[in-house]
């Protein structure tokens, strides 16, 4: 394990031996057409509805890999009406695919927290199925400050 | 190796709760975006599914891809209806797979 001084001498040595510490971006970067593709993908080309999604980013941030979001859907989590899954796809990355919940009626809450990369600024789509099969899309925005942030 | 993963879990809980539960599991999360000083991309190393079992059921699920930063953290909630013991899986792409239980009491 790392301590904290060690890091950061790494971190000294990497930038003087000339690391572009924004070298972690690659060179493709999805569009918006791209990530509402993959969204049509994975929710089986249900039409969206809006609403009933709450996304919490912050609004301004320099860690692009640490993003915390907390995506909150407004459902009471009954057998009759539940949360089947909930998409995250951020348009302006490499791959704009980031991560799917699968809940069910035992979870009680359809609240999930994570942390994601954003490598640049950019609008995150959040796809909500609920059980009867209709699908609700929410969209939260983060702006990212200082390239791909901090240390590899 | 035991470090690798955290869970938390609330030791007791009321009958029909909903408690919190907060994993994380300490991986570099490779994305497969980020290239070597010699231009090579450091090939991808994901873990791909997380999953959350209680009593033997499994009531949550989580894919992971390439936005999800390292050391992936998840905090979610479950009901508990009864005392029971969590199960919680994350298999990566590689085959290696990572567990951990944890034990709720309802009173």
């Amino acid at each position: 394990m790392l301590n904290r001084r060690q890091l950061l001498l790494i971190c000294g040595a990497w930038a003087a031996a000339g690391f572009p510490l924004g070298g972690l971006v690659g060179s493709a970067q999805a569009g918006p057409r791209d990530a509402k593709k993959r969204l049509a993908e994975l929710t089986g080309g249900v039409k969206p509805q809006k609403g009933r999604i709450s996304i919490t980013l912050p609004k301004v941030t320099d860690q692009g890999r640490f993003v915390p979001i907390r995506i909150s859907v407004d459902s009471p989590m009954n057998e009759q009406d539940y949360v089947r899954a909930i998409h995250v796809v951020a348009e302006r990355n490499p791959t704009p695919e980031v991560a799917s919940f699968h809940l069910s009626p035992a979870n009680g809450k359809a609240q999930v927290s994570t942390r994601i990369r954003l490598l640049k600024t950019q609008v995150v789509v959040v796809a909500a199925e609920m059980s009867d099969g209709s699908v609700y899309l929410g969209k939260g925005r983060s702006k990212i400050t200082g390239g791909a942030g901090g240390c590899g | 190796m035991n470090e690798r993963v955290h869970v938390k879990v609330p030791r007791t809980a009321k009958q029909g709760e909903v408690i919190r539960v907060m994993t994380k599991l300490n991986h570099p999360m490779e994305s497969g975006w980020r290239r070597r000083q010699d231009g090579e991309i450091v090939p991808k190393d994901l873990i791909g599914e997380f999953s959350c079992e209680f009593g033997g059921a499994e009531v949550f699920k989580a894919e992971f891809d390439s936005g999800t930063s390292g050391n992936p953290y998840l905090s979610f909630f479950v009901r508990v209806n009864n005392s029971g013991r969590f199960r919680f899986i994350w298999s990566g792409q590689n085959g290696e797979r990572y567990y951990k239980e944890a034990e709720i009491e309802v009173i």
